[in-house]
């Protein structure tokens, strides 16, 4: 493994593996040092080209509680808001020696040509509305901790399909784990393609929910919407918003995920976002964990 | 040595003492019964020097380390009546030689409840070879607490040490040559007890200097 570009590159047991190592180094958070020397003198670069505040302070604390050095690149207030081409920045950033690159960009695809173009590891953070594998990973992490296994469970993604990175990641690499993936959504916010996914499709979330152990919950992406994908706001949040009364419905045991930001009153409420079953503050703590796991696995070997 | 004789292991179930044919090429150092006495004696000599092992923690390096430290443990409890805490602690992360293969699987570590703070650590592993290990061993323990002093407890000492390391428990002082590896297997991981000395093992990558502790020599790294 070279470069993390897509959850569908990962089998069973490298994914098996990057949960592995995530559980082990989940331990750090609790020590008295939180730093382990693992990539002393190795130099990661964030290079992100659309807002974020969750995954780059994620990818950068993870990166520094294993001693590598931390370059933040944001489109905003680089070169690149001159006019510099991505293959350019890349260039750059190849000749200042990164082992590392941490891409998140608006455009799909956008990892994928980067690592064609440098020498060190390239970590997709987000490309457009193709891929997000390391959230993808750490809800993996985050459901095998809470119900403990993974093969079999019956997963949930309800919400704005269409535009997710998130969902794409995790119906690849669920599968990949054994669970079973169910997408709910109203037939607008699902792609033309859905149904080449290895998995089902519903626009009925309350014929689901009885018979999911996760759910999921996704953000309605209004600022990649040109289009109008539903009436409104109100008729969205009664048809595909999780409630009380929803989760209610659901197994005893069952879990609510959200990868975040949140937007209480529209996909969530907040009777549910406050509850001890929704999971969304342990994604946060499970993510520095697991990037420090993917981080340790690409860069820490030969 | 072929005589197989019925003894009873840690756990009280029946094993066979005498380790099964040893595979071509290698001979037999120890047999499960020299190992159960150089650990009883490991044990009385740990109580000895700490005085009575009241602040003693036991710390395994896996992967054969941490079973060997809980074996030391229930013996230390049968002598005294002491309940030592054990752990087991990984030294991955801090290798020097990291960068000379591929990301390795992390071993577990486990830190006992009351810390390591004031405690006399005592961390066991199976082979003591070049000392890199337990270098890479005494700084993960600076990252994780202070302790009032740490000891080292080896099944067996191969020498060829590169580092100024000595170990405080030794099972058996075992000359060789670099040409040789040493091999421990355990009940717990390998179904069977038994110090093998044999050939080296073929290295995948010439590049392996006797430096690193990724040599196939010792059986670190086989997990």
């Amino acid at each position: 493994m070279r470069h993390l570009l897509s959850a569908g590159d990962l089998d069973r047991d490298e994914a098996t593996l990057i949960l592995d190592t995530a559980a082990e180094l989940a331990q750090v958070g609790d020590r008295a040092v939180k730093k382990l020397p693992t990539l002393r003198g190795r130099t990661v670069v964030n290079l992100f080209y659309e807002d974020s505040t969750r995954t780059r302070t994620s990818f950068e604390l993870a990166a520094k509680r294993l001693s590598a050095d931390v370059i933040n690149f944001s489109a905003k207030g680089s070169s690149v808001s001159k006019g510099e081409s991505l293959k350019d920045t890349a260039l750059t950033l190849q000749a200042m020696g990164a082992d590392g690159v941490v891409i998140r960009h608006s455009a799909s695809g956008a990892a994928h040509r980067l690592a064609g173009w440098v020498d060190g590891s390239v970590l997709n953070a987000g490309d457009g509305t193709h891929e997000h594998p390391t959230q993808a990973l750490l809800d993996a992490f985050t459901m095998r901790s809470r119900l403990g296994r993974l093969e079999g469970l019956r997963v949930a993604v309800v919400g704005d399909i269409l535009h997710s990175r998130v969902a794409r990641s995790n119906v690849l690499l669920l599968t990949t784990l054994g669970a079973h993936v169910t997408l709910v959504a109203p037939p607008t916010l699902l792609p033309v393609s859905v149904g080449t996914w290895p998995c089902e499709v519903s626009y009925d979330l309350d014929e689901v929910l009885p018979k999911t152990d996760v759910v999921m919950m996704l953000r309605v992406q209004a600022e990649r919407m040109r289009d109008s994908f539903f009436p409104s706001v109100r008729e969205y949040s009664r048809n595909y918003g999780l409630d009380g009364e929803r989760l209610e419905r659901m197994p005893s045991d069952a879990i609510v995920m959200h990868p975040g930001p949140m937007v209480r009153g529209m996909e969530i409420s907040a009777e549910v976002a406050d509850s001890p079953r929704c999971t969304v503050t342990e994604q946060v703590a499970n993510g520095v964990s697991l990037r420090m796991a993917v981080l340790y696995l690409l860069l820490g070997g030969s | 040595m072929h005589a197989r004789k019925q003894t009873k292991d840690d756990n009280g179930t029946a094993v066979s003492a005498s380790s099964p044919e040893a595979p071509e090429g290698t001979r037999a150092v120890l047999d499960g019964n020299e190992i159960n006495r150089a650990l009883t004696r490991i044990a009385h000599e740990v109580l000895e020097r700490t005085k009575g092992g009241q602040d003693v923690t036991l710390l395994g390096i896996p992967s054969r380390g941490a079973p060997l430290a809980r074996r030391l443990a229930r013996r230390i409890e049968r002598v005294e009546e002491l309940d030592v805490p054990t752990g087991s602690l990984d030294i991955t992360m801090y290798r020097d030689d990291l960068r000379m293969a591929p990301a390795r699987a992390l071993g577990r570590t486990e830190i006992p409840a009351g810390g390591l703070d004031d405690r006399v650590v005592v961390l066991v592993d199976d082979v003591l070879f070049s000392g890199r290990t337990v270098r890479a061993a005494l700084d993960a323990l600076g990252d994780l607490g202070r302790p009032r002093a740490v000891q080292l407890a080896v099944l067996v000492d191969r020498g060829h040490r590169e580092l100024p390391i000595r170990a405080d428990y030794v099972g058996k002082n075992l000359p060789t040559s670099l040409r040789e590896s040493v091999t421990v297997q355990l009940e717990e991981t390998d179904g069977h007890d038994a110090v093998l000395l044999g050939p080296a093992r073929a290295s995948s990558t010439g590049t392996l200097r006797a430096g690193s502790r990724s040599l196939p020599e010792t059986t670190e790294g086989d997990a």
